[in-house]
């Protein structure tokens, strides 16, 4: 179905939910096809290809809401879903907070931000199992010791985003994205461990060589091989970017408007004062051309924009959609996210903590007994009361080298005092996703261990 | 549910002709296997926030995933529209995989006697939405009068009914109706201008609506809920390092879902990737430890009359007086393994591959008094309530958060304890396992479990068992 025909399908349907008695409606038409191939072992273990569709309703009558979404875009499917969502809207309760954006809150941003790449369109699946292929050999090729693998992943999605609602806004985007992944298995002896590394951009052509992702996958299997369980200690802990990221998923928690009016974050009430150290800036910018969490506007036609959340240490603002505005007292930040069904939550652009000069080398340098955070597991962070305790695995500092493997232990805190003891910021900041860390290196927690 | 009365017959005039169809052209390639996985999903959910009814909807999702196996190459399309043109264009889509002469002939499809798992006659899905908001607003008002200190209350009531349908070109032919529901309350507390704790609870499983009227009320969820909540105020910080560790009866189980379970799954042990690899026969848990997996157990969250692949559900035991004795097996990995299907193979939807996973997975019932168990110990932690787990296959380190224990001093539990990680290594943890309870209990249902990026419904069970040496993560 064309783009065209799905917009007007979107503005079609809120005419049909006014028609039906709805005061407010909005729309989301999602469309995608996706393609995935894996290979294992050097053979091509699976292929998977499809395309799906969607629409999502959400009325207000009054001050009273009812969303439905169908993947039933027939004739019959779509007066289903009208009459599905003014049917709900009954059994909810007035709330004086419930609404849309005001209308000069709306737009959209204009110009290319090249979040879709024509070349996967055309791209032969042929190359793309080859990309996998390659990936997959150069990290069984790189040592004797990475002797099996749970294989590499190649995969692509292209997709258009419609949304549309009854203070008329209407807008549309195409966005595509590919991956290569991989993961090898290292053995030796009695221990085995397995990691993975991946590339990932808006085309084909944004990748990164497979050999070097391959590579560098196996390096990083390899580097687990032989861990130890350390004592029970309370050391400086580095985290690499991998793991650096998932704090600012910790934040991302913390900051998000809908936790704040609740009182569900350590967060909430501190605007304006300081929760970080100094070198820490924490930026969301939905706006930066071809990353991943970029878009002309939010899921609910607010323009996407760059919020300062933390400026050098000081909480600057939430991350907000027109209702939790409302909530707060505050504009929205254009942060409103959604699936097809129900109402508008909060997502995040692209978030990300400012880098600093040093390299991760010099930041490990400077440490003569410490955890490099490599690998974190499990769900161990409360952002009510920030208190942290994950299990982590990774390398040991001793000296200010890297000196061996770690694993089979947890890092415990509070996000309360992590943050005020953020010491040291690499310069190492790159996307691979919507959340990107340098490195970090905080001055204690607690590792749990023998 | 016969074939003829099915929706998938009577609403999109599917036959048993055009079911074969479908298989040929997907064996048109060649190749070893073709399956048809149709699903129809009816979805809904009510919230309340702040006492207000603030979210409800309702959806529905439709299609078909077609799938080819070749050797150990798998070919997959799906289509989310029903018409016959799309659903033979997933078929030649997935014949792709293979490449060889196609199989001609007829499948004959037979449709085999099924459990009848969860008699559901009218599944809360097909209530009215007047009776179902009432169960939200009912927690509201229980976890708000429980304690005046209680002072932010979330419920989230959802439900679905699958229908689905699986026809093999092994002939098989299965149709199944899954009704799920599912209550969820969260509540605030905090005293003295202090940081609000949280406390959370909820239940529920493959029931009618009268489930929630009569057995677990929205008072039962929204009092544990509250309860936790108000007992967390009190906190202090948790131990770092090893302790002994006593886990509480019901949801603590997610310990064998993460610790052997995940291990257990053949496709990785197909692969020689996970840490239980090549070890059926070898010791791995205290002799106190039986681990079973089972399907069958009527009503329950995790529970299937038959898998998504056709296969009728079985109890498997994974682990019997310490010794690992099997993996589950899903259609792939047990050709390939010479074995026989478990009943394990499940999918999140239509537009997924199906792999090994569990389904209600328990430790059984010991001879211990649970009170003896705790007086035992002269210092430790006490674990009776969890959030989420995770686990690394292949080092077999996995981790899971208290999100209610205790402290346990000269036999008694005393003081309660901030959330805290404890890790653990899957083929050492249960040896340490020195004690079990004769009190099993299954948890309430309220267990999702994550892989590949496939979520689908499970339930786990445990009774009190004390580990005589854990890691545990310490909060400062």
């Amino acid at each position: 179905m064309s783009g065209n025909h799905l917009s007007l399908l979107a503005r079609d349907l809120v005419e049909r939910a006014l028609k039906a008695g709805a005061s407010d409606a909005e729309c989301t038409i999602a469309e995608g096809e996706e393609f995935t191939a894996n290979v294992r072992m050097r053979e091509v273990e699976s292929l998977k290809e499809a395309g799906s569709r969607g629409a999502g309703l959400r009325i207000m009558k009054g001050r009273k809401t009812g969303s439905s979404y169908t993947s039933d875009l027939s004739r019959e499917g779509i007066e289903k879903l009208v009459a599905s969502a003014v049917e709900l809207a009954e059994i909810t309760t007035e709330d004086p907070h419930a609404g849309l954006p005001d209308p000069e809150e709306m737009g959209s941003i204009d110009g290319d931000l090249k979040l879709y790449s024509a070349d996967l369109e055309t791209l032969e699946p042929e190359r793309k199992i080859a990309s996998a292929r390659c990936a997959e050999e150069a990290a069984l090729a790189f040592d004797p010791r990475i002797s099996n693998s749970e294989g590499a992943s190649f995969s692509n999605h292209v997709g258009r985003h419609i949304f549309a609602n009854s203070r008329g806004f209407a807008g549309e985007y195409r966005s595509s994205y590919c991956s290569l992944s991989v993961s090898p298995v290292a053995r030796e002896g009695e221990s085995m461990e397995r990691d993975y590394w991946y590339t990932i951009d808006r085309g084909f052509a944004g990748l990164e060589p497979p050999e070097e992702v391959g590579r560098t996958a196996a390096r990083r299997a390899l580097r687990r091989l032989n861990a130890v369980k350390v004592p029970t200690q309370k050391v400086p802990v580095v985290f690499e970017p991998r793991t650096a990221r998932t704090l600012l998923d910790n934040l991302f928690e913390a900051v998000h408007g809908m936790s704040v009016y609740r009182h569900e974050s350590f967060l909430a009430g501190k605007l304006g004062e300081k929760v970080a150290s100094e070198h820490v800036t924490v930026i969301d910018d939905g706006t930066i051309p071809g990353l991943f969490g970029t878009s002309p506007f939010d899921d609910e036609g607010v323009p996407s924009r760059r919020t300062v959340v933390i400026d050098r240490g000081v909480l600057k603002s939430y991350l907000l959609n027109s209702y939790a505005a409302r909530k707060l007292g505050l504009k929205t930040t254009g942060n409103a996210a959604r699936g097809l069904a129900g109402n508008a939550g909060i997502g995040h652009g692209n978030l990300y903590l400012e880098k600093g000069v040093q390299t991760a080398e010099q930041i490990v340098a400077g440490i003569s007994n410490g955890f490099y955070v490599t690998e974190l597991i499990g769900f161990g962070v409360n952002v009510v009361t920030g208190d942290y305790s994950r299990g982590a695995a990774g390398l040991w500092i001793r000296d200010g080298e890297l000196a061996f493997a770690v694993s089979e232990v947890t890092i415990a805190g509070n996000l309360k005092d992590m943050l005020p003891n953020l010491e040291a910021v690499g310069a190492d900041l790159e996307f691979r996703g919507s959340v990107a860390s340098p490195t970090l290196k905080i001055g204690e927690m607690t590792v749990g261990g023998k | 549910m016969r074939f003829s009365e099915s929706i998938f017959a009577t609403r999109f005039g599917i036959g048993r002709g055009d079911l074969e169809n479908y298989l040929g052209e997907a064996l048109s390639q060649g190749g070893d296997y073709a399956d048809l996985y149709f699903e129809y999903l009816l979805t809904s959910s009510i919230g309340i926030d702040e006492s207000m009814v603030k979210s409800a909807a309702q959806g529905v999702s439709m299609g078909v995933g077609v799938r080819v196996i070749a050797g150990e190459r798998t070919g997959y399309a799906y289509s989310d529209d029903l018409a016959p043109e799309k659903i033979r264009k997933a078929a030649r889509v997935a014949a792709h995989i293979a490449a060889g002469p196609g199989r001609t002939g007829s499948f004959d499809l037979n449709e085999g006697v099924a459990h009848n798992l969860y008699p559901v006659l009218t599944a809360p899905t097909e209530t009215a939405f007047s009776e179902r908001v009432e169960l939200v607003k009912r927690a509201d008002r229980a976890a708000r009068a429980y304690d005046p200190r209680v002072f932010q209350v979330q419920a989230m009531y959802a439900d679905n009914l699958r229908y689905t349908m699986v026809a093999t070109s092994d002939g098989v032919l299965a149709l199944d109706r899954q009704p799920l529901a599912r209550m969820s309350v969260w509540a605030l507390a905090r005293q003295n201008g202090e940081a609000p704790q949280r406390g959370h609870s909820g239940g529920g499983g493959r029931v009618e609506l009268g489930y929630f009227l009569n057995q677990k009320t929205p008072e039962h969820f929204a009092g544990e809920a509250a309860r936790e909540a108000v007992a967390m105020l009190d906190a202090v910080d948790a131990p770092a390092g090893e302790t002994t560790v006593v886990l509480g009866p019901g949801w603590p189980g997610i310990l064998l879902h993460e610790a052997v379970g995940h291990g257990l799954e053949a496709d990785f042990n197909r692969k020689g990737v996970s840490a239980f690899s090549g070890r059926i026969g070898q010791k791995v848990a205290s002799e106190l430890c039986t681990v079973v997996d089972d399907g069958t157990l009527s009503g329950r969250r995790g529970s299937l009359n038959v898998d998504d692949e056709g296969q009728p559900t079985r109890r498997n035991v994974l682990i019997e007086n310490g010794v690992l004795r099997g993996y589950l097996q899903d259609r792939l990995s047990s050709t390939l393994m010479h074995a026989e299907s478990t009943g394990s193979g499940r999918r999140e939807s239509y537009a997924h591959i199906p792999m090994p996973r569990m389904t209600n997975t328990f430790m059984l019932a010991g001879e211990s008094d649970p009170e003896e168990i705790v007086r035992s110990v002269p210092k430790g932690l006490y674990c009776a309530n969890f959030g989420g787990g995770q686990v690394d296959i292949t080092s077999g380190n996995f981790v899971f958060s208290a999100s209610e224990s205790y402290l346990i001093e000269d036999g008694k539990l005393t003081r309660p304890v901030r959330n805290a990680t404890l890790i653990g290594n899957g083929p050492e943890a249960l040896k340490y396992v020195s004690m079990v309870g004769n009190d099993l209990r299954l948890d309430e249902g309220i267990g999702t479990c994550g892989k590949e990026g496939q979520s689908v419904p499970v339930g786990v069970g445990i009774p009190t068992i004390k580990i005589d040496r854990m890691t545990v993560g310490g909060t400062a």
